[in-house]
């Protein structure tokens, strides 16, 4: 079971710009590694990541291979009002997961 | 004697030469990594051909790298994220790793800050360029030489 790993700050002024962390555990199988036998491993990875604020869509990213497993992905945001993000990561083999976290604004 | 020496730089002039042709097809049948070619081609399938200037985007990576399996990366853009002017995507690529795209990350006037991290695989020691395209269609980029010392991606499974 995969599971994330999600830090946004409790509390925040309006304005405020903040940061937010995330990570989510997958191995990110690149695809170009072979097996003792020469056997190519399959790619296994997540391919979308986007978080949504209070349903508009703050954040995207396109991942490749080249990513590191457990893709580790922070970025910044406004804090506009008080509310919920919610975080999509989408990945090959019908790999989907999401997870939320709520702020409060004053 | 005098017929020796000249035998022996012989010799030595044909060993030179087959040394050099030996090297040729190590060159040519490196393992599957994105050429030059290959990284233009990712990055003007992002810019459309439109001229990419240097500067305002800037990449942290450590210059020496021990082990290339997960590699920081900080990539920021020294621009306002106002709604009239921002940035709305930031490109990240390579050159030698099987393939040149790293990732692609897409903002926008809410985002208040134009910087995002993430941990890398690097496959060899090699060039990385950022590229950010503003709100108004400029590109701007960066390119960072990287060392590492311990590849990833292409390591065999026991």
């Amino acid at each position: 079971m995969a599971s994330a790993l999600i830090n946004v700050p409790a509390k925040a002024k309006r304005g405020d710009i903040i940061e937010i962390k995330t990570l989510m555990s997958h191995i990110m199988e690149t695809g170009f590694r072979h097996t003792a036998t020469g056997e190519v491993i399959p790619r296994d990875i997540i391919t979308s990541f986007a978080c949504r604020y209070n349903g508009t869509e703050i954040f995207r990213a396109d991942l490749f291979p080249a990513i590191a497993a457990n893709p580790f992905i922070t970025f910044f945001t406004t804090a506009t009002a008080s509310g919920k993000f919610e975080f999509e990561w989408i990945g090959d083999n019908g790999f989907s997961e999401t997870a939320s976290a709520s702020i409060t604004v004053e | 004697m005098h017929q020796n020496d000249s035998t022996r730089r012989q010799f030595l002039g044909l060993a030179g030469g087959a040394a050099v042709l030996g090297a040729v097809p190590i060159v040519t049948m490196r393992p599957a990594e994105a050429t030059p070619a290959e990284l233009a081609s990712a990055i003007r399938s992002v810019t459309g051909g439109a001229a990419v200037k240097t500067g305002k985007v800037k990449l942290d990576v450590p210059p020496l790298v021990e082990n290339g399996n997960t590699v920081p990366l900080l990539v920021s853009v020294a621009n306002p994220m106002a709604p009239e002017d921002h940035v709305r995507s930031i490109h990240v690529f390579n050159e030698k790793n099987p393939q040149p795209n790293i990732a692609n990350f897409y903002l926008g006037p809410h985002s208040g800050r134009a910087q995002v991290s993430t941990r890398i695989r690097l496959a060899d020691s090699q060039k990385i360029v950022a590229i950010a395209r503003l709100s108004d269609g400029s590109f701007w980029s960066v390119s960072v030489e990287v060392i590492v010392t311990l590849a990833a991606c292409t390591e065999e499974v026991i």
